[in-house]
């Protein structure tokens, strides 16, 4: 069931496209993402949904409802996360909180929330001295107040390391748990991929692609690759008679194996055990979104 | 309005946290006036026909906070957290532009009353200020002009595109129209064509007003300021309501 439906949406500033007739839909409790390189117009599309700007034309549903025309109602039943950082530097979190909290017709205890997301501890600091991360559970929080039905997230966890960028992704995950809808605009593809149930790739306006991450990846009909060291030479035979393994290279002691199905690194494992044939530094490289962006655009997303 | 109370807490919460516009609201007219006193003394005076400095100046200095409130803290707040995205985050929420509004412009005019009584009460404390005239006419005048210069302010903050810009704008505005109109050096001692410039400044008008109710002067005799003020207050409600933006 379509919890929001964008039908023909565009948007033009000064004369640049910069949405084109963007028509999908989000269906109630998944977690959908909008992918593509910065300046897309991603931002753009889920401001219109989140009734922060106005389309030119196209007709946008949320929840039943045309923001542009339910704004205060809708409001009531979303939770939005901005792109920028949007608070005063010298409010306290719990003057943050507290006054979010208030602009809604219902709130969860604020109290709960705060301990959810770790910030008990910066309960009375100023927003100003939060670090990056905590600057976003902050924004996860607000999002999170109203006990909304849908949560626009833009940008989580650009600028955050690695780890913070892992806790986020967690956190989006009990969100859904929750029950609740995730719709999410990222430029990382690996977000994507480990986060979406299904993912719009956009590009230059334009929606180029709308999956899951699976199938999009599969239809890309890239191989798989297994890579590894050995000192032996012999292998090579052994291995081109696995099913699964489409063709073998060797480049001195590395050895690339190629193949589409996901049974080939159990293959390859298994056969190299097998013979007993000591093997380092092996990894797998998969066709990523990434691999699906470049190609259907012929261009690299720029992380 | 539902959030109004908290948020009319916060602001002013931020405006207490904020240095330099607490310095220059709450503290800068106490020493000015400290200044002028220790020089000028509150003796009567044949210059201002029989009342003393300090008396005369109170009333204006009164001016320098609703300017100082109106042309500058106004437009460099409202024009940063418009720049911060602080507005477009508030928007998203079921928030009412109203509550916003009202919100800014009861807090500037809490600010500029305290910073009005604070320097009264210094005054009569330590120069022994001496009031001639009706204190609802004075809480006229002051309310007049400050909603005026208020709305002055939103004028440079709906139409300032960044807050560096109307941060400038207030301060170029601001600073001639302070030592111009009567604020800081009495009119008295201005030349005639200076006179005749200052009579351009809005702030003059506060001036005349608040020095006029402050003696005991009728209705009457500041009809023309109160017209001005009024004018000003209508004309800036207008343009800021067109031109404001959010974002």
């Amino acid at each position: 069931m379509a919890i929001i439906r964008v039908e023909h949406l565009r948007k033009s500033y000064n004369h640049a496209i910069a949405v084109d007739d963007v028509s999908f839909e989000v269906e109630k409790g998944e977690i959908f993402g909008m992918v593509g390189p910065n300046g897309a117009g991603k931002t753009t599309i889920i401001e219109c949904i989140e009734s922060l700007r106005h389309p030119d034309s196209g007709n946008i549903t949320v929840l039943g409802v045309n923001p542009q025309s339910n704004r205060y109602h809708l409001c009531e039943k979303i939770g939005i996360q901005l792109q920028e950082a949007n608070l005063y530097s010298r409010i306290k979190v719990w003057e943050a909180i507290d006054l979010y909290a208030s602009l809604y017709r219902r709130s969860l205890n604020t109290a709960y929330l705060e301990e959810l997301m770790g910030l008990k501890e910066k309960h009375n600091s100023y927003v100003g001295k939060l670090s990056r991360g905590q600057k976003q559970r902050l924004f996860i929080v607000l999002a999170l107040i109203n006990d909304p039905e849908i949560v626009f997230l833009d940008e989580l966890t650009t600028g955050l390391d690695p780890q913070s960028r892992r806790a986020m992704w967690k956190l989006v995950q009990d969100i859904q748990n929750q029950g609740k809808t995730v719709f999410l605009v990222t430029h990382f593809m690996e977000e994507a991929e480990q986060l979406c149930n299904r993912v719009g790739i956009i590009d230059r306006g334009h929606i180029i692609a709308l999956d899951t991450p699976e199938n999009l990846i599969k239809n890309l009909d890239i191989d798989r690759r297994i890579i590894f060291t050995v000192k032996e030479s012999i292998i090579m035979e052994k291995l081109k008679k696995i099913s699964s393994a489409r063709c073998v290279e060797q480049k001195d002691e590395k050895i690339i194996v190629y193949g589409r199905s996901e049974e080939l690194v159990g293959e390859v494992v298994n056969m190299l055990i097998r013979e007993k044939i000591y093997f380092r530094h092996l990894h797998i490289e998969q066709p990523t979104l990434d691999d699906v962006f470049l190609h259907l655009t012929g261009r690299e997303i720029r992380d | 309005m539902r959030g109004f109370k908290k948020y009319l807490i916060i602001e002013f919460k931020l405006f207490l946290r904020e240095p330099e516009a607490f310095f220059f609201t709450l503290i800068f007219p106490i020493l000015i006036l400290v200044v002028f006193g220790s020089i000028y003394g509150n003796k009567p005076t044949i210059f201002f026909g029989g009342r003393g400095t300090i008396d005369i100046s109170v009333p204006a200095f009164m001016a320098i906070i609703i300017g100082m409130s109106g042309l500058m803290n106004i437009p460099m707040a409202v024009a940063t957290e418009r720049e911060k995205g602080i507005l477009k985050r508030l928007r998203a929420t079921p928030i009412h532009p109203a509550t916003i509004l009202l919100g800014w412009i009861l807090v500037y005019f809490l600010v500029t009353s305290i910073g009005a009584i604070l320097l009264v009460v210094a005054a009569k404390i330590i120069y022994n200020l001496h009031f001639d005239g009706n204190f609802f006419h004075i809480l006229f005048a002051f309310s007049l002009s400050t909603f005026s210069f208020l709305s002055l302010g939103f004028v440079i903050a709906s139409v300032a595109p960044t807050a560096r810009t109307a941060n400038i704008t207030g301060n170029i505005i601001f600073f001639p129209m302070l030592f111009l109109s009567g604020a800081t050096f009495p009119t008295q001692i201005m030349p005639e064509t200076v006179r005749r410039i200052s009579n351009l400044f809005p702030l003059t008008y506060v001036v005349k007003l608040l020095q006029g109710f402050w003696f005991g002067t009728s209705w009457g005799e500041q009809l023309t300021a109160i017209m001005v003020l009024l004018v000003l207050l209508i004309l800036g409600v207008l343009i800021s309501a067109l031109t404001f933006q959010w974002e």
